[in-house]
């Protein structure tokens, strides 16, 4: 078991999730609740990293970061070093790649979350940015978990990706699923497998805790109410 | 006072066009109508839930129009009242005043709901999360009360009692509210003004007996579906019938129990017959001798105005017309049973 790769996933995955909530609520909110006649196409754009194949995302990004792009130049006028293969380039990676695994779930919880709740606050004289935070989100926390469970879990297993744009730099950017990789092509399959039965069981316990979750069991009255009406 | 000029067009849907001036104090306007007239439309328009096409709002000689509903002094109450399930009913109550728990206490109080504030409103019967909602709504002390179908949340058997209730409260508040119903029972019982809508157009406006007598449209009339709302008085009662004196008239009908002595009689006019002459054998306990006033062609269905001592309506087939020779001054007798008359207590 490679300690420090593991290491490296779990501070990926943690930073990403955490990164995703605060951009993904405002975003979910805004995919949720806006009128803009070309909303589709910013959805779209969430949705793409579903269908693109990793190695397309990391090229462009490895494009975007490099220092002939404008990007890349000011990022390492700003902080000294550009961002290609360092953590914080895959931190950026990987929050673009598992954005709609945070957006979507969270989004379609705020979309249904009663409108008559919205509006009874906007009447009560309570704001919109206020109504967000003591009605909305409430009504959604296992739309708002599942995304933040779903991003974590969705960062721990990339792999095309963190190597196209992390490359394979021990304790920086070397994650579980490239020291997998990297154990297989120098044959040892029993570090391999010790490796991956972490990632599967890792994988299986966090889709579990998702779907039970949003069976939504011991959740508040609007679920219970919901539940009778079906 | 409150102007509204309301003009809303939805998107290829109906368009919404009505005008109202509602005085100030505690006046109750209803907005009756059938569903898809477009009062909620209205409703939600003064809430400013939904921007106007054109028209404009103004309160007490303040620009509504186009300011949002936080900055409005409106107390909206929600048709499914529409609490927060996530809060219990404290912090329902508490939601618009925070920071002001004896505010809080004393409304619940008020509105006898102090045992219900560590409840959550799933554990709530209607008609306490009625009075719940209402709590919420009246803490913030709005100036302006809207109630979207406030009763029809409700079973059948707790209605009656919530709406007396209601109207009670809405008496004592001294601000001006709309309630928005299609129940003729809620119009009596709570309106002291009534504005008829229909397919987004306002009928007729008047108050609540006015209008259903004298229903200047056959839409009125048909969404009304009484023909006769006379003010009466309970002389005696006896053996579970009420003796009242409606005009120069005396009729019997089911006694309602209660001390108060005021009602609205409402009888429809299909539970009206005309006879010629006294019927011998008859159950129906009401016999009123009168003049036919008038006799006008409503549908398949005769309309014959009487003066039986008050103006009573009877609707009766074009057979019986004939059969009977019901025409203007003729002397017939009014008959309809003790149960065919529906009394609605009058506030004072």
């Amino acid at each position: 078991m490679n300690w420090e790769a593991l290491a490296t996933t779990v501070k990926l995955a943690s930073t990403t999730s955490l990164i995703l909530m605060i951009i993904g609520l405002p975003l979910s909110y805004w995919v949720a609740f806006s009128k803009w006649r070309w909303k589709f196409l910013v959805e779209a754009i969430v949705a793409l990293p579903l269908v693109l194949p990793p190695t397309v995302l990391g090229f462009y990004l490895l494009l975007a970061m490099g220092p002939q792009s404008p990007l890349g130049r000011w990022y390492e006028s700003l902080v000294g070093h550009g961002l290609s293969f360092t953590f914080e380039g895959l931190v950026v990676a990987s929050v673009l790649y598992s954005l709609p695994f945070a957006v979507q779930p969270t989004a379609a919880a705020f979309g249904s979350v009663d409108r008559k709740l919205i509006e009874a606050s906007w009447m009560l004289g309570v704001s919109n940015f206020e109504t967000f935070f003591r009605v909305i989100v409430p009504q959604s926390w296992a739309g708002v978990i599942t995304g933040l469970v779903l991003s974590f879990a969705h960062t721990l297993g990339e792999f095309g990706v963190v190597l196209m744009v992390g490359g394979n730099i021990p304790g920086v950017t070397r994650t579980l699923s490239i020291d997998i990789y990297d154990r297989v092509q120098g044959l040892d399959y029993s570090g391999a497998s010790r490796t991956s039965v972490v990632l599967l069981i890792a994988s299986f316990v966090i889709l579990s805790i998702v779907y039970g979750f949003n069976r939504k069991v011991w959740f508040f009255g609007a679920d219970r109410r919901h539940r009778q009406a079906v | 006072m409150l102007i509204a000029d309301i003009d809303k067009q939805y998107d290829g849907g109906p368009h919404i066009q009505a005008s109202l001036r509602i005085p100030h104090g505690a006046s109750t306007t209803i907005l009756f109508g059938p569903s898809g007239a477009g009062k909620t439309t209205v409703l939600r328009c003064i809430a400013g839930l939904e921007k106007l096409t054109a028209g404009r709002i103004l309160f007490d000689g303040h620009e509504w129009t186009s300011i949002p509903p936080q900055k409005r002094p409106i107390g909206y109450l929600f048709q499914e009242y529409a609490l927060f399930p996530h809060l219990r009913v404290r912090e329902n109550i508490g939601y618009g005043v925070r920071r002001k728990p004896d505010v809080v206490e004393r409304i619940a109080a008020k509105l006898k709901v102090y045992e219900l504030l560590d409840r959550r409103p799933s554990e709530l019967s209607g008609g306490q999360q009625q009075r719940v909602a209402l709590a919420r709504v009246l803490a913030r002390e709005p100036r302006l009360l809207l109630l979207d179908e406030p009763l029809s949340a409700l079973d059948a058997g707790t209605r009656d009692h919530v709406r007396s209730e209601l109207a009670h409260l809405l008496r004592g508040l001294g601000i001006p509210a709309i309630v928005v119903t299609h129940d003729w029972v809620d119009a009596l019982t709570l309106g002291d003004q009534m504005v008829v809508m229909n397919a987004g157009r306002v009928l007729q406006t008047g108050p609540p007996q006015e209008v259903f007598t004298r229903p200047q449209h056959r839409e009125v009339a048909a969404a009304a579906g009484v023909e006769t709302v006379v003010a009466g008085r309970v002389k005696r009662r006896q053996a579970g019938l009420a003796i009242l004196e409606v005009g120069s008239a005396q009729l019997a009908a089911a006694d309602p129990g209660g001390e108060d002595p005021d009602f609205y009689v409402c009888i429809r006019g299909e539970d009206v017959t005309v006879e010629k002459g006294r019927a011998e054998q008859s159950s129906a306990r009401n016999h009123l001798p009168g003049i036919i006033v008038d006799a006008v062609a409503a549908g398949i269905l005769t309309k014959v105005i009487l003066d039986v001592g008050f103006e009573l309506v009877a609707l009766v087939t074009r057979q019986a017309v004939a059969d009977l020779e019901l025409k203007k001054g003729a002397e017939v007798f009014a008959v309809f049973k003790a149960s065919a008359v529906h009394l609605i207590r009058r506030g004072s």
